[in-house]
């Protein structure tokens, strides 16, 4: 007679410079399923789990941004493929908080087509939006984009995987890299996420994903010196936005604003979003005779 | 003065030396003792330039950012010293006139040390000529692992003759001495030999400064101290890089040796990047906010 076999459970951690670290604070908090009940510790993520995710980060940036355009779309391809590969994984995780199959199957079938369509556009959008720009003086004129550098990010509370994936792609398509807090009430699919981007030739520090409370972290998210834009797509309460929007001054971070009602619509994927993340650089070089 | 034999072993307990250095890196030192000890570090610096692209100009500019590490801050202390090679020193000298921090300079045929004894006096004499308050000479590291222990203690000697005045800081380059007991019996020549200061590496060679090498010395320091009533300093060089490290440091400064060494005159960080860190820790302590390098000058 076969004995009763005890289930291996899997410990979801938080994702770190290509590590699966806990918190450094030893802290964890519970989630739910969309019924209640209980489904996993999460790593309740503090300030300076933020401080190493943002100064590893900032260690990847030079590296990531010096990668080819094509490379980087060859590694969001590589994303897609491996979320595709994964898919039972998603439906299992997406299951218990309130998707319905077909609904979980859309969810994943769009977060690899936006991979995809990301990947598209990494060796695109500077052909679109760089320019040779006409001067009265005997200079050859040309602005380009580069990547604004690090940025942290809340992800959608409500999307905890297409919508995800929609804010990290033309973040990290651009040459940025990031720091993301996962949705609080549903972190899983985040982390599950980060094991796929773990997978898939990201190098690592280039996305970094923090488990934790918005209300804790949003202060050390803002104040960061060496953050140099923060993003966020849900309609926060009226004072953290303006927390956010006053701290964002002290180094004049770039507070990109994206709010997003329903994550299928096309116009939720735009060139524009890696544009978001970018800064013009304009030379003037003296031609001659 | 009666010397030790050096062909005897003092044995180490490597295991005993760890567990020492990880028991004091749990010390929490917070809020004012922090910002006491960030700006103790500070002041014991010897910041340092050590490559073959060194020209004037960065070693003006290096030199610049030792008098007035952050003017975001005017009232921090200067660090200790700037560390060059011997053809900078008249450079350094000229552009720290008058601000109490001393030129040090690297000599000895830095770092190999491979040279003839006579070149590397002549290395040593120029330094000083030059202006150098303080000299960083490296030891023979095949002579003293081929057992000359008589030969590298000469050299040392005659290098603190040919030093003069200036202070003679003793580079063991503990990276390629293997053991914990080649590190404390090249200390224990080292003292003998008439060092002021005996330092860990050259920050050419990897591992460069360890805490449990940094113990090592100390003890040997604290020893020579019970035998002779000499204070030696001590520096270790290369590899700390973090404000965190070197409070790590003072605290195993501390209870080794206790508050008399805690001092710019007694001990010395060698570093490059570390200033910076320093002052980033320094302003986040005063702002409450996480610091970019992007706000802090590169030298």
């Amino acid at each position: 007679m076969a004995e009763e076999r005890i289930d291996v459970k899997k410990t979801y951690k938080m994702y770190i410079g290509g590590d699966f670290p806990r918190s450094e604070s030893g802290r964890t908090y519970k989630v739910f399923t969309s019924d209640d009940e209980f489904l996993a510790n999460a790593c309740q993520g503090s300030r300076k789990d933020f401080r190493d995710a943002v100064k590893i980060a900032r260690g990847a940036f030079s590296g990531w941004s010096s990668r080819s355009a094509y490379n980087r779309g060859q590694i969001l391809y590589r994303i897609a493929e491996m979320l595709e590969d994964r898919r039972d994984q998603f439906m299992r995780e997406l299951g218990p908080i309130g998707f319905k199959t077909a609904e979980a199957e859309a969810d994943i079938n769009a977060a690899i087509d936006r991979c995809i369509y990301y990947a598209g556009w990494t060796d695109k959008y500077q052909q679109v939006f760089g320019s040779v720009n006409p001067v009265a003086s005997s200079h050859f004129n040309f602005s380009m984009l580069e990547p604004t550098g690090v940025v942290a990010a809340f992800a959608p509370e409500k999307s905890p995987l297409l919508g995800l994936v929609s804010l990290i792609a033309p973040i990290i398509a651009g040459g940025n890299v990031c720091v993301i807090l996962a949705s609080e009430k549903y972190p899983l699919p985040a982390i599950t996420f980060a094991e796929v981007l773990n997978d898939s030739d990201v190098p690592a520090g280039v996305v970094n994903i923090l488990t934790g409370f918005r209300e804790e972290l949003a202060e050390h998210f803002s104040t960061h010196m060496d953050v140099n834009a923060m993003c966020y797509t849900d309609d926060l309460p009226k004072e953290m936005k303006k927390m956010i929007d006053e701290n964002a001054s002290l180094n004049v971070k770039r507070i990109v604003k994206r709010p997003v009602k329903d994550w299928y619509d096309e116009a939720v994927q735009s060139p524009y979003f890696v544009t978001d993340f970018q800064e013009t650089k304009t030379t003037w070089h003296p031609v001659g005779f | 003065m009666k010397y030790p034999d050096f062909n005897q072993t003092i044995p180490i307990d490597e295991v005993g030396v760890e567990e020492r250095v990880s028991r004091l890196n749990k010390r929490s030192i917070k809020k004012d003792s922090k910002i006491q000890a960030l700006k103790m570090a500070l002041s014991m610096i010897d910041h340092t330039t050590l490559e073959g692209s060194d020209s004037p100009g960065k070693v003006i500019q290096l030199c610049k950012k030792a008098r007035q590490p952050h003017p975001a801050i005017p009232d921090l202390p200067t660090v200790a010293a700037v560390c060059v090679y011997p053809r900078m020193v008249s450079v350094a000298k000229k552009e720290l006139k008058g601000s109490g921090i001393h030129v040090a300079s690297v000599a000895t045929a830095f770092p190999s040390g491979q040279a003839p004894l006579s070149q590397r006096l002549e290395d040593t004499k120029f330094a000083v000529e030059e202006g150098a308050d303080e000299i960083d000479m490296v030891i023979s590291r095949g002579a003293f692992l081929n057992g000359e222990f008589q030969l590298v203690f000469d050299e040392i000697a005659a290098v603190k003759e040919a030093c003069g005045d200036a202070h003679l800081k003793v580079i063991l380059e503990t990276g390629e001495l293997h053991t914990f007991e080649n590190v404390r019996k090249a200390s224990d020549i080292a003292m003998h030999a008439g060092a002021d200061f005996i330092k860990t590496s050259t920050g050419k060679v990897s591992p460069a400064a360890t805490q449990p090498v940094t113990l090592v010395m100390l003890e040997a320091i604290r020893d020579f101290y019970y035998d002779t009533g000499k204070m030696i300093g001590m520096k270790p060089a290369g590899g700390i890089r973090t404000a965190k490290q070197a409070i790590q440091y003072l605290v195993i400064v501390k209870e080794t040796l206790g508050a008399a060494w805690l001092n710019k005159d007694y001990f010395r960080f060698g570093a490059s990047s570390l200033t910076n860190d320093l002052l980033m820790q320094i302003v986040k302590q005063q702002t409450g906010h996480y610091q970019s390098l992007d706000y802090f000058s590169n030298d």
